[in-house]
């Protein structure tokens, strides 16, 4: 499969994910599009790594991995970053009782 | 020799620094000890170096690099030599007792406020032998400048007058106006010669790279510099205000000291000046004319302090005079002597307004013989020396002044002699009717006259026997042979002096000539004064009273058209020009500010949108121009 297939699927996901945090206001989708976009990139540093193992095998047997492995600290990462990021959700819900996040403006008065 | 002036010099500036930091904590006896003091040490190590210079003569030390700037230096070097070591001993030896005297006359101050006038005077001295020490221009500017301070500070001493404050400033922008004379000279000589030390710039060398006009240019500058310290014409007004200081403050800067230094640079400077005739002729009609004048209105004054500033205003003319006819030695002998029955004078008079209780009216006094009898004496002994009675010092410096005056112009001798003549009257018509006569003051002042302590009258009888004997520096040869002793001591220093070929039996004539008519004159004076009532003056005794209008003339010309221009800057271009760019800058500021703050909304969505447009911007940027 070509390359390009990867890059416009990843595109594609990234700007779902981009849209999705401009347009919606409800917090957990807008952290479900924030995951999304960082999926987006996974995809295409998986993507990358591959065809970058198939150019270089000959030479280098272990050639793409790093960025395989690379793509299991973004996604233990991620998983971390989600337990604070809906433990902040949570919180923002026994306060509000709403997930809006409109309502996050306290700051600017 | 080096450490010893280093000592004179910071001597009494150390006395500063005590007094002036710890005037709140010292008693009042400390700090007039102190200040007494360190004057005294200074006086003390200027006696030894001024031993020192009889025998080895003059010596210039370098301290430290001052100043430099590629080739050029200035190097801090004090000078010493004959000159010098005269003015040395003049402001150490009359500044201690003038600090004795004060010690006495300022004591109804409180104890911040007479520490406060004790370290300015301090100051004042540190100065002053600054000035007077500089082995370079420079040096010697700092000294200038220094002093002016000082004055000013004195003269403002009791602040909460406005009056006083006005007559302060006065003196330090008439100050000012010499002073740019003096640094744009020293410019010049920078520019020209690439130095200023004195050693160098009159050498032969540096006097050939000069040309007529170059020189003509500095010592006329240098002798703007000159008229604005030393009050002469057009800048003499603010000496007379300047006695709204106390009266030991007179004495010592507006009298002995400080307006004596235009003289000394002129003195210093002789090499040049003597290479100036067109600056020569200026100096001599201006000090002509500023010794004629100011003693014209020194006839009708009435305040005893005002009387004795124009009579310093006229003397200084004299001194001039003098160094415009190339008598250099005998303006620096008028300098010593005038120092000496001039300062008596001052502190003579700060004695009777101590006894009169703050009275400076002399229409008031009167008959005030009776009661100050020490005062009075020395007065007198004062009067007769400034009148020029032979054998009073001030008969030996003025007839040299004189005589060098006749040998160059019969015309100008007489011009001189009306000057020295009206010398005589008003000094005279002073010591009338101030001490002859009844008197003419409230009850309360007669019960209240006093002679003043020892403290004051003591350094009254030291000056007025050095206006006695002082004389016998420079005893004309025609009366005692190698009595000049000024002349020979200062010939190293002095190199162009005129000297005048006049045969033995004119000189006699002249010296007879004068003392006739002085004391002719002190007769008429005695006949209308001695028994003195209060009259209008009319005619051109107004005209003498109101000072010949100089101030309002000034004050319609100069000082009115620079206020109009004030006004002018003030309203137009302070208002709409430079209020304008200001308030406009903050306007734009708080427009743009508030305008901006609209993008702060607080929803987050808004900055996420603002953040993901740039990013796309700054992508598509570098994809547009990376192809």
């Amino acid at each position: 499969m070509p390359i390009y297939y990867y890059i416009v699927l990843a595109i594609v996901l990234f700007c779902i994910g981009i849209v999705g945090v401009l347009v919606r206001r409800n917090a957990i989708i807008v952290f479900m599009c924030i995951e999304l976009m960082l999926n987006a990139v996974n995809l295409l540093m998986v993507a990358f790594s591959k065809m970058h193992h198939l150019k270089n095998a000959a030479i280098n047997a272990s050639a793409g991995s790093d960025g395989q492995l690379f793509v299991f600290f973004i996604m233990v990462v991620a998983a971390a970053e989600v337990s604070v990021g809906l433990a902040i959700i949570v919180m923002l819900f026994r306060n509000t009782h709403s997930v809006d996040i409109n309502f996050l403006n306290r700051l600017k008065h | 020799m080096k450490e010893f002036l280093l000592v004179i010099l910071v001597a009494p500036f150390v006395g500063f620094l005590i007094n002036g930091l710890f005037r709140n904590v010292l008693s009042k006896k400390i700090i007039a000890f102190n200040a007494c003091g360190q004057i005294l040490i200074s006086f003390l190590f200027s006696l030894v170096v001024f031993s020192t210079i009889l025998e080895s003569g003059g010596a210039i030390f370098e301290y430290y690099n001052f100043i430099k700037v590629g080739s050029f230096q200035i190097p801090f070097a004090l000078q010493i030599d004959q000159l010098s070591s005269i003015f040395l001993l003049i402001i150490t030896g009359v500044g201690f007792l003038i600090h004795v005297y004060s010690a006495s006359y300022m004591k109804e101050e409180s104890s911040a406020h007479f520490g406060r006038y004790f370290s300015y005077l301090n100051l004042f001295i540190f100065f002053m032998l600054l000035l007077v020490l500089g082995a370079n221009f420079v040096i010697m500017f700092i000294g200038w400048e220094g002093v002016g301070l000082c004055s000013y500070l004195l003269i403002g001493y009791w602040f909460k007058n406005t009056e006083y404050n006005y007559a302060a400033r006065k003196a330090f922008v008439m100050n000012r106006i010499g002073d740019l004379g003096f640094l744009i000279a020293i410019f010049w000589l920078i520019a020209k010669l690439d130095t200023t030390s004195f050693s160098i710039i009159f050498s032969n060398e540096s006097l050939a790279k000069l040309s007529t006009l170059d020189i003509t240019a500095i010592t006329l500058l240098l002798f703007v510099g000159a008229t604005g310290k030393s009050a002469q014409i057009p800048l003499y007004t603010w000496l007379p205000d300047a006695m709204a200081g106390p009266t030991p403050v007179s004495a010592l800067i507006h009298a002995a000291t400080m307006v004596t230094a235009g003289v000394y640079l002129v003195a210093r400077c002789n090499v040049l000046y003597s290479l100036a005739p067109i600056t020569q002729t200026i100096i001599v009609c201006i000090g002509l004319a500023t010794a004629i004048l100011a003693a014209t209105i020194a006839l009708k004054q009435n305040d005893i302090k005002k009387i004795l500033a124009y009579s310093t205003v006229s003397q200084l003319g004299f001194m001039f005079f003098a160094l415009g006819l190339g008598a250099y030695t005998a303006a620096v002998f008028h300098v010593i002597t005038h120092a000496f029955f001039k300062a008596l004078l001052f502190l003579g008079s700060g004695s009777v307004i101590h006894a009169m209780g703050g009275e400076q009216d002399i229409r008031k006094m009167g008959g005030l013989s009776k009661k100050l009898k020490i005062t009075y004496w020395t007065f007198f002994i004062g009067c007769l020396a400034i009148a020029g009675i032979p054998p009073f010092s001030g008969f030996f410096s003025k007839d040299a002044i004189l005589v060098s005056a006749f040998a160059k112009s019969p015309a100008l001798y007489f011009m001189v002699l009306l000057g020295a003549l009206l010398t005589a009257f008003y000094m005279f018509r002073l010591l009338f009717i101030t001490f002859s006569g009844s008197f003419r003051g409230t009850k309360e002042q007669q019960q209240h006259l006093h002679e003043s302590p020892a403290v004051m009258t003591l350094p009254l009888i030291i000056l007025a026997i050095l206006s006695l004997v002082a004389g016998v520096i420079g005893i004309p040869d025609v009366l005692l042979n190698g009595g000049d002793k000024l002349s020979e001591f200062l010939s190293p220093i002095i190199f162009v002096n005129n000297e005048h070929q006049l045969s033995h039996s004119t000189e006699y004539l002249l010296m007879g000539l004068s003392t006739i008519l002085i004391i002719g004159v002190i007769v008429v004076a005695w006949v209308l004064f001695k028994k003195y009532k209060t009259t209008e003056t009319v005619g051109i005794g107004k005209f003498f009273e109101n000072k010949w209008y100089v101030d309002e003339l000034y004050n319609k010309t100069i000082v009115n058209s620079i206020n109009k221009l004030a006004k002018i800057c003030n309203d137009i271009i302070e208002k709409s020009g430079i209020d304008a760019v200001v308030n406009g800058v903050g306007r734009l500021v708080h427009y743009g500010s508030r305008q901006l703050r609209l993008l702060q909304s607080g929803q987050v969505g808004n900055y996420i949108l603002v953040m993901v447009l740039c990013m796309v911007l700054v992508f598509s940027f570098q994809f547009i121009f990376k192809k």
